[in-house]
């Protein structure tokens, strides 16, 4: 955690704010050592301190060791010591454990962390550089950060006090419900033409006044087109939404039509068509070189070539998408636009005659 | 003033229209009283099960025109289980009942069903108006008997709801008659529009005035309806991808120079960038624009068009406009009052703002009272410049995408910070707070925040003092939310007396203890105390240590409700 990198001030004495009924205390100075000791032996394979433990402690102090574990998230408390004016209960360097996890520490009776994951020995690479106190506490809330908090199997999302480590830019905050603080229909808009995945927990279950399931929200639905290939009588269906490139249309209109085509030329000509033939038909769908042109309906109706205009605003328009032989294209005005490109500029002049051919 | 006879008090009383002023006239005598409730017609409720219907009907008999508000604030970002209630149908079938002639109803967080509406629809001869604010529960069927029902409707306002899109024909319902519409927001739903159909109404509505389109309405579309509406003063543009280079671009622009009126621009749901500078002629009259439903525009086209925008008062944008183009900002929009930049990319790391941006628009726009602010990082110096450069804000509102970290150049926490803002922001009446806090940045709003109604605390404090430190403090707290911070019992049951005092409180993931619950349900009779438990909920009763996962107390006169579902235990 960036946080800890740069601690350089004495690591202070751990307060418990679990309340005096549970028996919890205070721990002065004198304790924090072996507390701190504890806390260090603790952070490994659970096997190996366990056996260091069992003698020194009774239950009582291993169920509370348990909690100190907990992923609960630690302020600073070093950092403020001169700030304090206040009564001294509160002493620097406070520290704050989720109860309602080291409940879910009795159940299991050892967290299970991750190998990777610290003793002050085998820290962090961050923890290396620090001073010699260890701020091994610290060190727990990366944990978080790593795939195994499955391991902590939290029921409700709302029980974890969940707090993403700074040091770890791309951590998806997907463990913490409702962080940060957006509404659902906020999350997504990331790219209109990228689909984030949902990983927060938005599906609640459905509003039984709701007719039927609770609408998921603003993930852009699956758009399928038509695409017809000349010569094919049956056409296909393609998900723009799965692409974001034309390079990725065409391999995939290549894929889509390429076994039919093959399949028509060998019944037709009664020949297998070598690969290298095959190639030639597909290569070149984009720019009007190969054997074949991709063109496509838009929503005013005209028929457009593929390529010209960014992806996105492409997917916004186009309605139905055809495959045309590239010596029928030249013989046809196709829809107009602007920019003109090289040897395809007569073939772009908008000619309500193309649509009726086909 | 005794002397007086009513009908003079009441037309002084006519004049003052906030729900407060009017709240403190009816509490002046009995006879103040009297007439105040037997006048007025705008009501407001600020939690739904605070009142029961009748009791306010039975106070304001003259009642036209009612704001609700259900679910808590938090129920935003999902923390609140969805079925836990505020359903709007036994106000309506209580107002039915009791033939209310209601004109307007604005309900906020509430679960409103198809059969609400329908009711609704049938029940009120002159209603006229529907604002319907981060709602849910009802589908486009619930809007076709709006539509097809309320003939004299004037306005219908969908903000941010989830509504069941059944790609009915529910525009289609509004009569060829029907020519009163000022206003219509339909931006939230997803599914398609009737372009014809929504043409034809526009162009049967001379008086419409604000407009906001879903992602459905296609830009050539919009360019029609441009044209029939010059008037308008509120534009919500839906998708806005076209090739800038085509006849109907032009068409465009042309509609657009015609609209002279608009003040506020919002919308742009899908949007190709450099379509953008059709606008650029009616820029220079918006006060207000929202871009922060607009993906994939880059800072520099952003920038670009706040350029021209140098009447702006409220600015709604996303994170990727970079501190520069906050800097942009700040130079361009000196009138600027409201700020809000949201996050492009909600994982943390992403952010492409900080506490630069923030500085920058401080020292530029001296009239900023509003700001909620997404970023990556903050420092207790930027704070406290800003603190120096805006006295006057209201609401504050920092959000650190990761919420525990520390100032990021000195790793100190952001108590200073903070503390700079109350203390130099008298006027203070909203706060939230993210970063890495300690008790003493509660110490500081105690102190300072004396006009504070509102504070959201999250991952925040050392122990139950700073939540104590806040209950002392702060004298006008109304609503205090905290989640996934050290405040235990100690703290909840300080000063049980305040609650009474504060419209509600939310804690979750917190210390506060099942027997802390309980102690205060019993010390506090008109306090609903509602436990949320989703899970184990047999164990749970029996334990009063146990940690409660979210608790959410209010004043209420109405007594333990009888609508909250099996995992809500009002103690």
């Amino acid at each position: 955690m960036e946080g800890c990198s740069k601690i350089t001030e004495a690591c202070p004495q751990l307060l418990d704010l679990i309340p005096r009924e549970r028996e919890w205390l205070v721990k002065r100075a004198d304790e924090r050592s072996s507390e701190e000791k504890k806390l260090e032996l603790r952070l490994g394979p659970p096997g190996e301190e366990w056996s260091l433990r069992e003698n020194a402690k009774n239950a009582d102090d291993r169920e509370r060791d348990e909690s100190l574990l907990s992923l609960g998230y630690f302020s600073n408390g070093n950092q403020h010591t001169r700030k304090f004016s206040s009564p001294e209960n509160l002493q620097p360097g406070s520290v704050w454990f989720n109860q309602q996890l080291s409940q879910q520490a009795k159940a299991t009776p050892f967290l299970q962390f991750p190998s990777k994951t610290v003793t002050t020995r085998q820290s962090l690479p961050v923890m290396a550089k620090e001073s010699s106190q260890p701020c091994c506490t610290k060190v727990v809330v990366d944990l978080q950060q790593s795939a195994e908090k499955k391991a902590f199997s939290p029921p409700a999302p709302a029980n974890t006090a969940v707090v993403p480590s700074s040091s770890q830019k791309r951590t998806a905050p997907g463990s913490v419900v409702g962080w940060p603080p957006i509404r659902s229909s906020r999350k997504n808009l990331a790219s209109s033409s990228s689909s984030k995945p949902v990983t927060d927990s938005q599906n609640e279950s459905p509003n039984k006044k709701v007719a039927s399931e609770k609408p998921v929200e603003t993930c852009k639905k699956g758009m399928f087109v038509k695409i017809n290939m000349d010569g094919v009588p049956i056409g296909r269906k393609v998900d723009l939404t799965a692409y974001d490139s034309y390079e990725k249309l065409s391999t995939v209109v290549d894929e889509l039509f390429r076994g039919l085509l093959t399949a028509q030329r060998d019944s037709s000509a009664g020949g297998i068509m070598s690969e290298q033939e095959e190639e030639k038909a597909f290569m070149g769908v984009l720019d009007g070189s190969g054997e074949y042109t991709l063109v496509y309906e838009d929503n005013e109706g005209d028929r457009m070539l593929v390529g010209d205009v960014p992806w996105h605003m492409f997917v916004s328009m186009v309605k139905r998408l055809r495959v045309l032989k590239s010596s029928e294209v030249s013989a046809l005005s196709l829809g107009s636009s602007k920019q003109g490109k090289e040897s395809t500029d007569e073939m772009r002049r908008k000619n309500f005659a193309a649509k009726i051919l086909f | 003033m005794n002397y007086f006879p009513d009908e003079v008090l009441e037309h002084v009383f006519d004049f003052v229209t906030s729900s407060r002023d009017r709240n403190a006239l009816s509490q002046v005598c009995k006879s103040w009283y009297r007439i105040e409730s037997s006048s007025r017609q705008k009501v407001f409720i600020g939690n739904c099960y605070a009142i029961s219907p009748e009791r306010v009907i039975e106070r304001f008999p003259a009642l036209k025109s009612i704001a609700l508000k259900g679910k808590p604030h938090f129920a935003d970002f999902n923390l609140v289980p969805h079925e836990w209630g505020g359903f709007v149908y036994p106000w309506i079938e209580a107002f039915a009942r009791n033939r209310v002639g209601l004109e307007e109803l604005r309900l906020k967080r509430m679960v409103v069903s198809d059969d609400s509406l329908e009711l609704l629809s049938r029940s009120f001869a002159n209603f006229k108006s529907l604002v319907l604010v981060s709602c849910e529960g009802f589908t486009t069927d619930g809007l076709a008997a709006i539509a097809a029902n309320c003939r004299c409707l004037r306005e219908l306002d969908l903000q941010e709801n989830e509504v069941e899109d059944h790609r009915g024909h529910w525009l289609s319902c509004f009569h060829d008659s029907h020519t009163s519409l000022v206003s219509l927001n339909f931006a939230c739903l997803k599914g398609d529009i009737n372009l014809g159909v929504l043409e034809r109404l526009v162009a049967r509505s001379p008086n419409l005035r604000s407009l906001r389109l879903n992602r459905a309405v296609p830009f050539d579309t919009l360019q029609k309806i441009l044209m029939q509406s010059p008037n308008l003063v509120d534009l919500g543009v839906g998708s806005y991808v076209h090739d800038p280079d085509s006849e109907t671009y032009d068409k465009l622009v042309t509609a657009i120079e015609k609209c002279k009126s608009v003040r506020s621009l919002s919308g742009f749901l899908d949007v190709a960038p450099h379509c953008l500078p059709a606008f650029h002629s009616i820029c220079p009259n918006l006060t207000s624009l929202n871009l922060s439903y607009a993906p994939g525009i880059q800072g520099g086209e952003l920038t670009k068009l706040i350029r021209h925008c140098r009447k702006l008062q409220r600015l709604w944008i996303l994170d990727c406009i970079g501190d520069k183009g906050l800097e942009v900002v700040a130079s361009t929009c000196k009138d600027l009052q409201e700020l809000r930049v949201f996050p492009s990319d909600p994982y943390i790391g992403h952010a492409a703002v900080t506490e630069e941006g923030l500085v920058a628009i401080s020292s530029g726009c001296p009239k900023l009272h509003s700001i909620l602010y997404f970023c990556q990082q903050m420092t207790n110096a930027a704070l406290i410049t800003v603190a120096k450069n805006c006295p006057n804000f209201i609401r504050f509102r920092l959000c650190i995408l990761d919420p525990t970290k520390p100032d990021a150049v000195t790793q100190q926490p952001l108590d200073e910070g903070f503390g700079a803002i109350v203390h130099s922001c008298r006027g203070l009446r909203r706060l939230s707070l993210t970063g890495l806090l300690t008790d003493q940045v509660f110490l500081y709003i105690g102190m300072y925040a004396e006009q504070l109604e509102m504070l959201s605390i999250a991952f925040a404090g050392d122990s139950d003092k700073g939540m104590q430190y806040v209950l002392n403090g702060c004298k006008r707290l109304r609503k205090l939310e905290i989640r996934d911070s050290p405040f235990g019992n100690g703290a909840l049951l300080m000063d049980v007396g305040k609650y009474e005092a504060m419209r509600s409180l939310w804690m979750s993931s917190c210390e506060v203890t099942l027997g802390g619950c309980k102690t205060l349900a019993k010390k506090m009779p008109r306090l609903n105390v509602e436990i949320m438990n989703e899970n184990e909920q047999t164990d749970f009763i029996f334990d009063d240590a146990q940690k409660v996962d979210k608790m959410y107390l209010y004043r209420t006169l109405a007594g333990q409700r009888k609508d909250a579902p099996d995992f809500v235990w009002t103690l």
